[in-house]
C-alpha cells in the first residue's frame, strides 16, 4: 500500500532530490569532505535520522530493496518506522536480509555480513564534525580541514592516553580518508571501523540537523587515527554470541533478570538469525526451526 | 659547510620589512615602517597606547593584512613576502618557524587540554605520532620553563598567571621556531614573577639563537631583553637603534619624553 | 686618539668635562655626532646595532661606575653571563666566575644572592668581576677602584695589570692619582676636546 497519490516518490520533491544528489556526487568525488546541503524539514524531529532519510530518499528508485537497521536491529522502533515511511512514500520492497538489500539505512552500526558492489549503505550522523568537541568554532574547523591542520585530533587521543592509559574513544572513532580528510564515521563502535576502508559498497553519510553530506566511494582508504606506540585496536566484548555462537561479531549485552544475569547477543539481528538458520547454536540458544 | 656561504647566511636578514603601512579609514594604524631583523637579534617596539605598535606586530605576524608594504621572511625555500603568501603557507609558517606569545596566556593556550597536550600540540601538528616521545618532549620543555614535571597532566586553569605564561612560551618554542613575536609578554604579571620570566626569556633566546620582536610599553623590559629598539608615536617610527643608546642618549624629543617619564624606584 | 694592545690610556679632566661621555661613546651607548670610533675594524660611530652587540660580546668590555643587573639573578650568574653569551658551557663559566669572585674577596655565601642588595663596594667588585671574566682585547674602565678599600684596590689593579700583560688595550678613568700613575702609560686630557664657547 502506498500513498503515492499524496506524496512524490520517496516523499521529497524532485528539485530537492536533485540538490541532494549533487551534494552526494560532490561527496563521492571528494571522499571524507563534508558537503553542505539544504536539509529539508522532514516529518520527524531532528535527531531521529532526518539526514539519513534524505540521502536514502534521494537515492531510491522503484526497483530498490530497502533494509533499515538501528543499532544493528531491524525490529526496533526507529528502524520499523523509517522502513514503513519508505514503504508508504516510495512503495519499494523491503527486506531484513543484508545480502538481498540494495540500499541499507543504518543508525550506529555496519552490518556484519560483508557488503557487495552495487549496494549503498546510508549512515545517520548526529555531529559530522570530528573536531567539534575540541574546537567549537565552525570557522576554525573549516580552516583546519581546508589546510589539513589536524594536530588537534591527535591532541584528543593524547589526552585520552594521559588520562586513561589508553585511547578511550569507543565509538565515533575518527578516520583519515584517502590520506587527506579526517572524517567522523558516525557513532559506530570502533569495532566497525575496519569495515569502513576497502568496502565494496558506496557509503553515504547524512546529517540532517547539521546539514552535511559526506561519502566514501567503494574501496576507499579509511585509516583510524592512532599513535605509533598506541595502535588502533578494534575491540569488542570478550565473548561469543549466546544465541548463535559467533565469535567475531559485535555483541549487545542484555540483562535478563533482576539478579543481574546477562547474556551477550549479536547486535546485528539478521546476521544472528541467518547463522542460527544455518544450524549454529550458542550456549543459550535454541535450534531454529524453518526459516 | 662552505664558510663563505655560512658567512653570507649570517649577514642575510631573517626578516625584511619595507614601507609597511596599515590604515583604518583615514586613521593611521602604522605607517612607512622599515627595518631588517637579523638572526639572533631581539627587537623591541615601544610606544604608548595608540602608538601603532600592536597594529605593527599584528601585520608582521600575519594576523592583519597591511594596506601597503612587504614583510619578507627568509624561509627554507628562500626569501618570501609573507603578505602575499597563501593562507595555508602562512599558517604552516606560524606552526613551525614562527611563534606568537600573547599578552594574556589564555589566548595562547588551550585551557581544556593538559599542559603536556598543549606543549605537544605543535609537535603533533607537524606529524609527531609517538605518544611516548611526544610526552618526553613535553616534560623536557616544561622543565626548561621551570614547571615541575608532575604537572604535565594538569590543565592550565589550575596554573598561576606566571605559570600559564611560561607554559605558553614552552608551547610556542617546542618546534624550535626562528622568530618569536611577543605582545607584552610580562603584562599582567606581578613584578617578581616578571623578573623571573624575563630572565627565562633571555636564557632561551640566547640558548636557541632566537630572533624576537617584542612589543611593550615597559622600558625596563626592553632594556633587559632587546638588542635594538624602535620607538613609535602616532603610527610612525620616530627613532630606532641600539637599545641602551636609544634609552640613554635619546635623540628624538618624544623618546626623551618617554624615557624621562619612567618612575624611578 | 689611539690605544695600542698592552697599553693603558688614562682620561683626565675636571668633573663634568666629558670623560665618562667619551667612554660611553666608545662603548656605543652615546651617539657620536660625527667622526669615527674604530675598535678593531668596526666603526662604532656608524655600525649597525648587531655589529656593536657582536663587538661587545667578545671584543670590547666595559666596567661602568654603576652595576646594572637583571633583578633576582644570583651573583655568580651575573658574573658568568659574558661567558654564557659566548657559548662557554655553564659549569666552566660558573667556575671561572667563582674564581674571580673569590679573588675579589666576595664571600661565598653571597654568590647565590642577587647583588642588588650588596654594599656599594661589593657591587663594584661584582661589576669588575663581570668585566674581567672574559679576556677582552679592549677594555673601558670607569673609576674601577672607587668605593674600594686598600686590599681590594690592590686586587683590582693587579687584574688590570694582568689584562695589560696579555695585550689588552685599556682606556681608564681613575680618580685616584696613585692608581692612575701606576696603571696608565699615557694620559689624555679631555678638556682639550671641549668646544670653547664663542665669545
Amino acid at each position: 500500500m502506498t500513498d503515492q497519490s499524496a506524496y512524490n516518490f520517496a516523499y521529497l520533491d524532485e528539485q530537492t532530490k536533485r540538490m541532494i544528489r549533487r551534494a552526494i556526487l560532490k561527496g563521492v568525488a571528494i571522499p571524507g569532505y563534508q558537503v553542505p546541503f539544504a536539509s529539508r524539514e522532514m516529518p520527524m524531529p531532528y535527531g531521529w535520522g532526518t539526514g539519513g532519510v534524505q540521502v536514502t530518499a534521494a537515492c531510491l528508485v522503484p526497483e530498490d530493496r530497502l533494509k533499515v537497521i538501528d543499532q544493528g536491529a531491524d525490529d526496533t522502533t526507529n528502524a520499523v518506522s523509517i522502513r514503513r515511511f519508505f514503504q508508504r512514500t516510495a512503495g519499494v520492497a523491503v527486506t531484513e536480509v543484508t545480502a538481498e538489500a540494495t540500499v541499507i539505512q543504518t543508525r550506529h552500526r555496519i552490518p556484519e555480513t560483508p557488503l557487495t558492489e552495487g549496494q549503498i549503505l546510508v549512515y545517520q550522523v548526529p555531529i559530522p564534525e570530528p573536531l567539534r568537541f575540541l574546537e567549537p568554532r565552525e570557522t576554525e574547523t573549516r580552516k583546519m580541514h581546508e589546510l589539513e591542520d589536524y594536530g588537534l585530533m591527535h591532541v584528543k587521543l593524547y589526552e585520552d592516553i594521559s588520562r586513561h592509559g589508553q585511547i578511550a574513544t569507543a565509538y565515533d572513532y575518527p578516520v583519515k580518508v584517502e590520506g587527506r580528510y579526517v572524517m567522523d564515521p558516525s557513532p559506530i563502535p570502533k569495532f566497525d571501523n575496519p569495515k569502513l576502508g576497502g568496502n565494496a559498497a558506496i557509503q553515504l553519510f547524512g546529517a540532517g540537523r547539521e546539514q552535511r553530506i559526506y561519502a566514501l566511494p567503494p574501496y576507499s582508504e579509511a585509516i583510524s587515527l592512532d599513535f605509533d606506540d598506541y595502535p588502533f585496536a578494534a575491540s569488542k566484548a570478550d565473548h561469543a554470541c549466546d544465541l548463535c555462537a559467533a565469535p567475531d561479531s559485535y555483541l549487545d549485552e542484555v540483562i535478563t533478570d533482576d539478579q543481574g544475569s546477562r547474556m551477550f547477543v549479536c547486535s546485528d539481528t539478521d546476521f544472528c538469525a541467518s547463522r542460527r538458520k544455518a544450524g549454529h547454536v550458542g550456549p543459550m540458544g535454541t535450534p531454529m526451526v524453518g526459516g | 659547510m662552505d664558510t663563505s656561504i655560512w658567512a653570507k647566511m649570517k649577514t642575510q636578514p631573517l626578516l625584511s620589512v619595507r614601507d609597511l603601512s596599515k590604515f583604518y579609514g583615514g586613521r593611521i594604524g602604522c605607517a612607512e615602517v622599515n627595518f631588517d631583523l637579523f638572526p639572533g637579534e631581539v627587537l623591541g617596539i615601544v610606544g604608548e597606547s595608540g602608538s601603532g605598535k600592536s597594529t605593527l606586530l599584528s601585520c608582521l605576524a600575519g594576523h592583519l593584512a597591511p594596506d601597503r608594504g612587504e614583510v619578507i621572511f627568509a624561509t627554507s625555500e628562500g626569501p618570501r613576502d609573507t603578505v602575499l603568501m597563501a593562507e595555508a603557507a602562512r599558517r604552516r609558517l606560524a606552526r613551525t618557524d614562527w611563534a606568537y606569545v600573547h599578552q594574556n596566556p589564555r589566548d595562547g593556550l588551550r585551557m581544556g587540554v593538559s599542559a603536556g597536550g598543549n606543549v605537544g600540540e605543535r609537535l603533533m601538528a607537524v606529524g609527531a605520532r609517538h605518544y611516548g616521545q611526544i610526552r618526553e618532549a613535553a616534560v623536557d620543555w616544561l622543565g626548561r620553563v621551570e614547571i615541575a614535571a608532575d604537572r604535565v597532566d594538569d590543565r592550565p586553569s589550575a596554573f598561576s598567571g606566571g605559570m600559564q605564561q611560561r607554559l605558553q612560551i614552552a608551547r610556542n618554542l617546542v618546534t624550535g621556531p626562528r622568530l618569536v613575536f611577543m605582545d607584552e609578554p610580562t603584562g599582567g604579571l606581578d613584578v617578581s614573577v616578571q623578573a623571573r620570566l624575563l630572565d627565562l626569556l633571555r636564557g632561551l633566546v640566547r640558548e636557541m639563537g632566537l630572533s624576537a620582536i617584542i612589543v611593550t610599553h615597559d622600558l625596563a623590559v626592553v632594556r633587559l631583553l632587546a638588542d635594538r629598539l624602535m620607538v613609535m608615536k602616532g603610527g610612525y617610527v620616530v627613532e630606532q637603534g641600539l637599545t641602551d643608546q636609544v634609552l640613554d642618549d635619546p635623540q628624538h624629543e618624544y623618546t626623551q619624553l618617554l624615557v624621562s617619564s619612567v618612575l624611578q624606584v | 686618539m689611539a690605544v695600542s694592545p698592552g697599553e693603558c690610556l688614562g682620561l683626565v679632566g675636571a668633573s663634568g668635562s666629558g670623560k665618562s661621555t667619551l667612554m660611553r661613546m666608545i662603548w656605543g651607548n652615546y651617539l657620536a655626532a660625527s667622526g669615527s670610533i674604530m675598535v678593531g675594524d668596526v666603526d662604532v660611530a656608524k655600525a649597525a646595532p648587531r655589529e656593536i652587540i657582536a663587538l661587545r660580546r667578545g671584543t670590547l668590555g666595559y666596567v661602568s661606575q654603576f652595576l646594572r643587573v637583571v633583578p633576582r639573578v644570583p651573583t655568580v650568574d651575573v658574573v658568568a653571563e659574558p661567558l654564557l653569551t659566548l657559548g662557554v658551557p655553564v659549569a666552566e663559566a660558573r667556575g671561572r666566575a667563582m674564581a674571580l669572585l673569590a679573588q675579589l674577596n666576595i664571600p661565598e655565601r653571597l654568590w647565590s644572592l642577587s647583588p642588588t642588595t650588596f654594599s656599594g663596594g661589593e657591587q663594584q667588585r661584582v661589576n669588575i668581576a663581570r668585566g674581567f671574566v672574559h679576556p677582552y682585547p679592549a677594555l673601558l674602565l670607569d673609576e674601577p677602584t672607587a668605593s674600594l678599600d686598600a686590599v681590594n684596590r690592590e686586587v683590582v689593579l693587579s687584574l688590570i695589570e694582568g689584562a695589560k700583560a696579555r695585550g689588552a688595550a685599556i682606556i681608564g678613568i681613575f680618580h685616584d692619582e696613585q692608581a692612575r700613575a701606576r696603571m696608565c702609560d699615557r694620559l689624555v686630557d679631555v678638556t682639550q676636546f671641549t668646544p670653547k664657547a664663542v665669545q
